[in-house]
């Protein structure tokens, strides 16, 4: 399968990189394969106790009864209020990141509220946050904003202080006003750190989302958790936290695809 | 035609440890088509006095005219190359070289033809819908170049603009640039720390002193006929012009 105008060596060395690709596949194929067959055997032969640990079979018949009981609603109630918190997060902790970048005296006098809501642990003010905002969604989207923002205003607001100042110079000479210099210079240059800070959300947002239906106890995959807990379902528990694992995947895979249409659509 | 004249300029600002004075008194004028080389000790000012002249920074005394027009913030009228090219990564090269027309809402279709004149003219026509990294250097510094021409200034200031470049590619860049801003009569001033660059360059060669910058002198640099920066170089009365430069700049050490 030697092209024309293609080397030997070359072509070795094609062959090697795929090959390496491949490999790299098997074995993380291999891993998750090996992973859960020790852990039915580990179950089935009582080397550990699967009422505990529960077992890959009893998921699966966990997951076929719950999906015949309602596990649509609760896994599209954890989406809906990742996604709200999420959202919001990105969108509030990027107008505030802007607002601090264009005064430097608002920056300079948030500074130390800023570090100090960043350290806090969020989680901390859950009963407030159910007290003011009632026990339901709103406190839930609410908590996930309140884990999400700070960071968020924080990675953005370095990338945005970090831009070039020799571009924003540039745009300057030509008369640029403060606007244009934030939209044509600042933000698409910190695309790359937008993305990254939308891919630590996802993850902050899903914490806030899980704590915050812990403590409201009334639907989605928090709920069936902390519930299968107190009913020692432990599989309820596992399947819970497995299907958490693919929503947080499929988003961050959302969260890249995103970033690869931006990049081909602003060149990046 | 006079079309810059500098009258009394000086600079002063407060920083943390002080008032320092940039430059004081600064006087001088430059013709139409006219190329005047600055140079200067370093931190001498002699950027910051460009950066004045463009309007990016008020003077604190004296005044500029453009065309007999006094400089009040950014002018239109005045063009500003950097060390760095400071091309957008995310723009291709003819969206970079239009970046200033945007700025200036002046896309309009007469002004987007010219710049892709100037990019057919300069042998950029090629690479208009490539991204900056995919050009060399010396290409890049023609894409600022072009870019900034785009938005027809009457005059360019040159601040140290070719410093960033490796030797060999400076000495074709410099070539290149000058060839452009003759054919398109392009007033030019330009900084540089580099004085065979400013005689190679320059119709003429302003002498800056230590801070606060004075003008020691403003030096004709005549060869008789109109050469290229590269062929000025290998000319017998370059050497003399250096020394001459030199030895005015050595006095402030």
């Amino acid at each position: 399968m030697n092209e024309p105008g293609v080397s030997e060596a070359r072509a070795a060395y094609l062959m090697r990189r795929r090959r390496r690709a491949r490999n790299i596949r098997i074995v993380q194929v291999g891993i998750l394969a090996g992973f859960l067959a020790v852990w039915e055997i580990a179950a089935r032969t009582g080397l550990v106790d699967d009422f505990i640990v529960s077992s890959p079979s009893r998921i699966c018949s966990t997951l076929s009864e719950m999906i015949a009981d309602g596990l649509a609603y609760h896994v599209g109630v954890t989406l809906f209020e990742t996604l709200a918190g999420f959202s919001l997060g990105a969108g509030i902790g990027l107008a505030v990141a802007a607002a601090l970048w264009w005064s430097d005296f608002a920056s300079r006098v948030a500074q130390p509220y800023l570090v100090v809501l960043n350290s806090l642990p969020k989680i901390a003010l859950g009963p407030v946050i159910i007290i003011l905002a009632g026990a339901g969604t709103r406190a839930i989207v609410f908590m996930a904003l309140a884990i999400s923002l700070i960071v968020t205003v924080l990675e953005m607001l370095a990338g945005f202080r970090a831009t070039d100042p020799g571009s924003i110079v540039m745009a300057r000479t030509f008369g640029a006003t403060k606007r244009q210099v934030f939209f044509k210079i600042v933000l698409p240059s910190n695309l790359a750190t937008l993305f990254g800070s939308l891919k630590i959300n996802i993850g902050l947002s899903l914490v806030g989302v899980i704590a915050g239906e812990f403590l409201v106890s009334k639907a989605g995959l928090g709920y069936l958790i902390v519930y299968g807990g107190q009913v020692f379902r432990m599989d309820l528990v596992m399947t819970g936290v497995i299907l958490l694992s693919v929503m947080a995947a499929g988003m961050y895979q959302a969260v890249s695809a995103l970033e690869r249409f931006a990049a081909r659509r602003f060149g990046g | 035609m006079e079309m810059l004249r500098v009258e009394g300029a000086s600079l002063r600002y407060q920083a943390e440890n002080g008032e320092i004075t940039a430059f004081e008194d600064i006087s001088f004028s430059v013709e139409k088509g006219e190329f005047l080389s600055i140079v200067g000790p370093s931190g001498c000012g002699k950027s910051t006095l460009l950066s004045v002249i463009a309007g990016l920074l008020p003077a604190t005394g004296g005044s500029i005219f453009v065309k007999g027009e006094r400089v009040r913030g950014v002018s239109p009228h005045i063009g500003y190359m950097l060390q760095r090219d400071t091309l957008l990564e995310w723009r291709t090269i003819r969206s970079n070289v239009l970046f200033g027309l945007e700025i200036r809402n002046a896309l309009t279709p007469d002004a987007v033809r010219r710049a892709d004149r100037l990019l057919e003219t300069y042998g950029l026509a090629d690479f208009a819908q490539m991204y900056p990294r995919q050009l060399s250097g010396g290409m890049r510094q023609r894409a600022a170049l072009i870019r900034t021409l785009a938005a027809e200034p009457d005059i360019l200031l040159l601040d140290e603009a070719f410093s960033a470049l490796d030797y060999q590619t400076r000495l074709a860049v410099t070539d290149d640039v000058h060839r452009i801003l003759k054919s398109e009569g392009v007033t030019a001033l330009m900084v540089t720390h580099d004085i065979p660059e400013s005689i190679s360059m320059g119709d003429r060669v302003m002498i800056l002193s230590a801070r606060p910058a004075c003008i020691r002198e403003i030096l004709p640099v005549d060869f008789g006929a109109p050469l290229a920066p590269l062929e000025r170089r290998s000319h017998p009365a370059f050497g003399p012009y250096f020394d001459r430069i030199w030895k005015e700049l050595k006095q402030d050490e």
